[in-house]
């Protein structure tokens, strides 16, 4: 069980003397195997949540509980996929990969094949002996979400992942992941400020508002993705069912409330 | 219009020179340095005592190197001095470089550590050749000592601020791999701080080098330094000169040898 839980989240950021609220009283949970994709506008501490769950911060109030257990630092359980990639440039894809394979004192033999099927999975045959540098963004995100797909754990945290990737490239990673997740559903947290990524990728969408940072609304998505099939659909025509532009229209109604919009 | 149109003269000074032209230009140098040397020398001006001419230089290394001066061969107290210094530096290196480090990535350990490393600093390494002989002896370990406190400092402030700047993502990436704090040490800091801390090697070789004469010039009976010493006290400024040159050359060499590392790394990585 990896059912991730926020329970009364409230995070404090020294500024000054004085002391920011980031995030105030946040609750919800993620099931075991969901995605779940968070939303707001910049400053509502998206970034701050998926690090608690990492382990690379921690509440001011409140708890953060990953398979009923408090989180007490990072582990390799919870991986995550950062926005600037984090290869180690002095390690070629192959190596990267199998970092986290060493630290889990997985035998060498297992680590190769493991190493081998990833690449596989990611379409990155033929690349394993080159080093980061040699490879395109969308390429090196291959390998990022690779890496922490090799390690097995139970929880996959996402922070903006695509965001530093061009529109095509962006657009494909999403439809990969849908791909991957589907043939190897973890429980993922993925953080983005795209809307229609938001909608594409989740099974239910929490949209935060900010300062402070609290959960404005969660949003299922999984009924109209089964219903009208998305997974079986390319990404243009998913934009175009009537399901995705509701929902879609629904997210932005929220967002806009908070950014302040045509309406004031 | 005509005029506008002719940049030639423009480009040619623009043009960044090839390797084999600075090298030439290197070469000018050296010819112009020892040849003016030379004339000065070759012309009475100045006596031989007070500055002997390149070539009774050369002579007198030839010399050093037939017949034993100060007990030993030029090339043994080459190698006696070059031992003392390797010794000395890869002692500074490997003590100076994991805390570096570590300073780099623990805050706390930076300020308790910083402000009594400030200090020590501007302390010269020639300072501490009574100490040094005191704790140490005149024999290996006092030398080895000086050239310690010289090749340290660079040692541990390069690899501090090569460790400030590995991007915290790449730690962080490593902590949720499930890295340990040794691992992420070695596999993590050091390479993403090597381009800093061979450049801080590079200062570090020449401070240490720099105080290896030094305290040759005090406290051993072996050593470049040491025959400078003999050399002053038989009142031979050729000799003198002789091991300035050598030291200097060596010195050239390690510098040399130390700037093809930098470039291999930076071509592996793709990045400095």
């Amino acid at each position: 069980m990896s059912r991730i839980r926020f329970e009364n989240v409230s995070k404090l950021f020294p500024r000054g003397n004085a002391a920011i609220a980031a995030l105030e009283d946040v609750s919800f949970e993620v099931e075991d195997q969901e995605f779940v994709t968070i939303v707001g506008p910049s400053g509502c501490g998206k970034t701050t949540l998926m690090r608690m769950v990492a382990g690379l911060e921690t509440p001011t109030l409140g708890s953060v509980l990953v398979g009923d257990r408090p989180v007490r630092g990072p582990g390799p359980d919870r991986a995550v996929v950062f926005q600037q990639f984090a290869l180690f440039p002095w390690k070629t894809v192959g190596e990267n990969i199998a970092f986290g394979l060493r630290s889990k004192r997985v035998p060498r033999r297992k680590q190769v094949e493991l190493v081998a099927h990833y690449l596989k999975l990611m379409k990155l045959e033929g690349t394993e002996d080159s080093y980061p540098h040699q490879l395109s963004g969308g390429m090196q995100q291959r390998v990022a979400i690779a890496r922490s797909y090799a390690i097995e754990p139970e929880v996959l945290l996402m922070d903006e992942p695509f965001g530093a990737l061009d529109a095509q490239t962006r657009t494909i990673m999403q439809e990969e992941l849908i791909r991957i997740t589907a043939a190897n559903p973890r429980t993922v947290l993925f953080i983005t400020h795209s809307v229609e990524e938001a909608v594409y990728l989740a099974d239910r969408i929490v949209v935060l508002s900010r300062h402070p940072g609290r959960v404005r609304e969660i949003i299922a998505v999984n009924a109209a993705r089964e219903r009208d099939g998305w997974a079986a659909r390319a990404i243009e025509e998913v934009m175009e069912t009537p399901s995705f532009t509701h929902l879609r229209a629904q997210v932005w109604k929220l967002l806009r409330e908070q950014i302040g919009g045509v309406n004031e | 219009m005509a005029l506008s149109l002719d940049t030639r003269p423009a480009t040619r000074w623009a043009a960044t020179p090839s390797s084999g032209e600075l090298a030439c230009l290197s070469l000018v140098g050296a010819v112009i340095f020892f040849g003016g040397w030379q004339l000065i020398a070759m012309s009475g001006l100045v006596s031989q005592y007070v500055l002997p001419s390149p070539l009774a230089v050369l002579e007198q290394i030839y010399q050093l190197e037939a017949e034993p001066f100060a007990g030993f061969l030029l090339h043994q107290h080459l190698l006696s001095s070059l031992e003392r210094f390797l010794l000395g530096f890869l002692l500074a290196a490997a003590l100076g470089i994991p805390l570096g480090l570590i300073m780099g990535r623990y805050r706390l350990l930076d300020e308790i550590v910083t402000p009594l490393f400030e200090a020590y600093r501007y302390v010269a390494p020639l300072a501490w050749v009574p100490f040094a002989a005191l704790w140490f002896g005149t024999g290996i370990g006092g030398p080895v000592m000086v050239i310690f406190t010289g090749a340290f400092a660079p040692c541990v402030v390069n690899a501090y601020r090569g460790a400030q700047f590995v991007e915290r993502y790449l730690i962080e990436a490593a902590q949720t791999l499930g890295a340990s704090n040794l691992r992420i040490m070695r596999e993590v800091l050091l390479p993403g701080a090597l381009p800093s801390i061979v450049a801080g090697l590079r200062v570090s070789a020449g401070l240490g080098w720099q105080s290896l004469i030094g305290a040759e010039l005090i406290v051993v009976s072996s050593g470049l330094g040491y025959v400078m010493v003999q050399g002053q006290s038989n009142l031979a400024p050729d000799i003198v000169m002789s091991a300035m040159l050598v030291i200097g050359v060596v010195g050239l060499c390690i510098d040399v040898a130390l700037r093809a590392a930098e470039r291999w790394l930076s071509r592996r990585w793709g990045r400095v």
